[in-house]
């Protein structure tokens, strides 16, 4: 409660009943629910629109292993997009969640470091992708000789999705009670012994709901990948160039030529977004259930 | 162990400082041999005669925020308070999965949706190509939209009770206290939801490049063509070479650094709210 925000005048409060005021604030609430209605109906008509030009073309030659140009199979880039997420998340996970235990249970709250990580965190998030695309394509394809590659596109795309990840363990870590570690403590264990076994599982479920933000993100991403993993239609090693299905959608649609296609790939990247999203909406809903 | 943590707490620290290096290291040395002052007032872009002005794009960039936001202002923060204050528990069940599912959508998908659908919308109603500033600005507002939402939501749900209960003991009717009493107390976090639309509209990349026609010249009315600060990166990086090259990692250090004046101007709002 420590962001009210008002003057305190009591201009602010004192609402004189006027008729008039009255019925202002009842057609402000008629506004209301128009909004409600026009961003629920925006949500229906995207998801609609794609779904109903999209289902009807998810064949089963889309996803057969050979990608040809008659057929623009996507196989190549769900493998791509799985791995490319495993390994992005490779990187982000045990940075994100190790900077995290270090703020929330190591560091002097408020210190100057932690206000340091804080800063850049919210920078890191704020970042538009195009320019870290350009920061990818500088650093790891063209300094650290990367190439275009699996490799230069998910270290780009870890550097992303960090800040979610450690903001959100630092939070879950935070929201622990203390009685656990005082417990813990007591029992003899030692500090990294609490923070492991006994804070860190508590803690899971919210770090979880990260990780699983950051699967739909990753997936998502074009502009980041486009300079720094390329767009080659085939299943890529580590040191190959090749593309996930979000740039998949993105070179369809720039080729024009397999409309219907790109609709159903656009269908594939829904999908995943939605179930990721309602994955982490009930794990997040577990964690307020038990607390 | 312990060494192992704060290595990783530094990682962020370190990324954006190598971030800040290999940009500026590779965009200013574009400045010696073209002056800063042509970049960012040249209206001109014709990067094949040499000719490298950023104007048309940053007012681009811009105008189509501004657009964007005329819609998505408006509609987030009266969303925002009807899901604070008026809609039932069924309601809220299905808003809250709806609004998670508007943030989580790729940008791709958006940019997709709006070129097969908006844009011939407009094409056959109002005239134009379609691919013009006006599709663009509607693109944007929804995509900003659960962002203006969630914040918005967030300030509402953080004031006192106890406004709400005062105003309602002086007489006032349910209404009038929602908007009379508590949106006004959650003013400034609205305000900073609206700041990180603006943040997140100007970087915007893919879905703009797909309904904005990207005539690099200045915008003009509504259904004309728009190319953005964003949009001049990811097109043209492809095949640049040289001094060219050089112009759009320079075009990418001025949008780092208007996304940064925009990042502080939040942190600013931010770190005030919670002084006061």
């Amino acid at each position: 409660m420590k962001t009210r925000a008002a003057s305190g005048s009591f201009n602010d409060i004192a609402v004189p009943a006027k008729a008039g005021r009255h019925w202002g604030s009842v057609m402000l609430k008629g506004l209301c629910w128009l909004s409600g209605a026009l961003t629920l109906g925006t949500m229906l008509l995207i998801v609609g629109y794609i779904c109903v030009r999209g289902i009807p073309y998810l064949t089963p030659e889309l996803f057969e292993v050979k990608y040809t140009s008659k057929n623009v199979s996507m196989f190549h880039a769900i493998l791509n997009t799985l791995s490319m997420t495993a390994l992005s998340l490779l990187f982000s996970v045990p940075a994100g969640v190790f900077g995290g235990i270090y703020l929330a249970e190591y560091a002097k709250p408020g210190s100057r470091l932690v206000r340091a990580v804080r800063v850049t965190a919210e920078t890191l998030a704020g970042i538009p992708s195009i320019v870290y695309a350009l920061f990818g394509m500088l650093a790891f394809v063209v300094t650290l000789r990367l190439g275009n590659s699996l490799l230069s596109g998910a270290l780009t795309l870890a550097i992303m999705t960090l800040p979610l990840i450690l903001r959100q363990t630092e939070e879950s870590l935070l929201s622990v009670p203390m009685s656990y570690r005082e417990g813990s403590f007591g029992l003899g264990a030692g500090k990294l012994r609490t923070t492991v076994r006994i804070v860190l599982p508590v803690a899971m479920p919210g770090i979880l709901s990260a990780v699983l933000l950051s699967i739909g993100r990753i997936s998502g991403e074009t502009a980041a990948l486009i300079y720094t993993s390329g767009t080659a239609a085939r299943i890529a090693g580590l040191d190959d160039s090749g593309r996930t299905l979000a740039v998949h959608l993105f070179q369809l649609q720039q080729e024009g030529r397999h409309i219907n296609e790109a609709f159903a790939v656009a269908v594939v990247l829904l999908v995943i977004v939605a179930l990721m999203n309602a994955l982490s909406a009930w794990i997040a809903g577990k964690l307020t259930r038990r607390g | 162990m312990r060494g192992l943590f704060l290595a990783s707490a530094c990682v962020c620290i370190l990324a954006v400082g190598t971030i800040c290096v290999f940009l500026f290291a590779n965009g200013l040395p574009f400045f010696r041999q073209y002056s800063a002052l042509d970049f960012v007032t040249g209206t001109e872009w014709a990067p094949l005669r040499g000719v490298f002005g950023i104007l048309p794009m940053i007012v681009g960039s811009f105008y189509v925020t501004f657009g964007a936001l005329l819609f998505a202002a408006p509609v987030g923060i009266l969303t925002a308070i009807l899901m604070a204050r008026f809609a039932s528990r069924p309601v809220l069940k299905v808003m809250k999965p709806a609004v998670a599912l508007l943030a989580g959508i790729p940008s791709v998908v958006y940019g997709f949706f709006g070129m097969m659908l908006l844009v011939p919308f407009v094409r056959e109603n109002f005239g134009g190509t379609g691919k013009s500033v006006l599709v663009s600005s509607l693109l944007l507002a929804i995509m900003v939209l659960p962002t203006i939402i969630q914040t918005s939501l967030a300030a509402i749900n953080a004031v006192p009770n106890s406004y709400y209960e005062g105003s309602l003991a002086l007489g006032a009717t349910h209404e009038s206290s929602v908007f009379r009493a508590i949106v006004p107390a959650a003013r400034s976090g609205i305000v900073s939801g609206i700041v990180l639309g603006i943040g997140r509209a100007i970087g915007e990349t893919t879905a703009i490049i797909m309904v904005a026609g990207n005539n690099p010249r200045m915008p003009g009315d509504l259904l004309k063509g728009v190319r953005t600060l964003t949009v001049n990166v990811l097109m043209e990086m492809g095949y640049a070479a040289d001094l060219h090259r050089e112009s759009l990692i320079a075009t990418g250090v001025v949008l780092f650094v208007i996304v940064m004046a925009v990042n502080f101007l939040f942190s600013f709002i931010n770190r005030r709210r919670v002084v006061q």
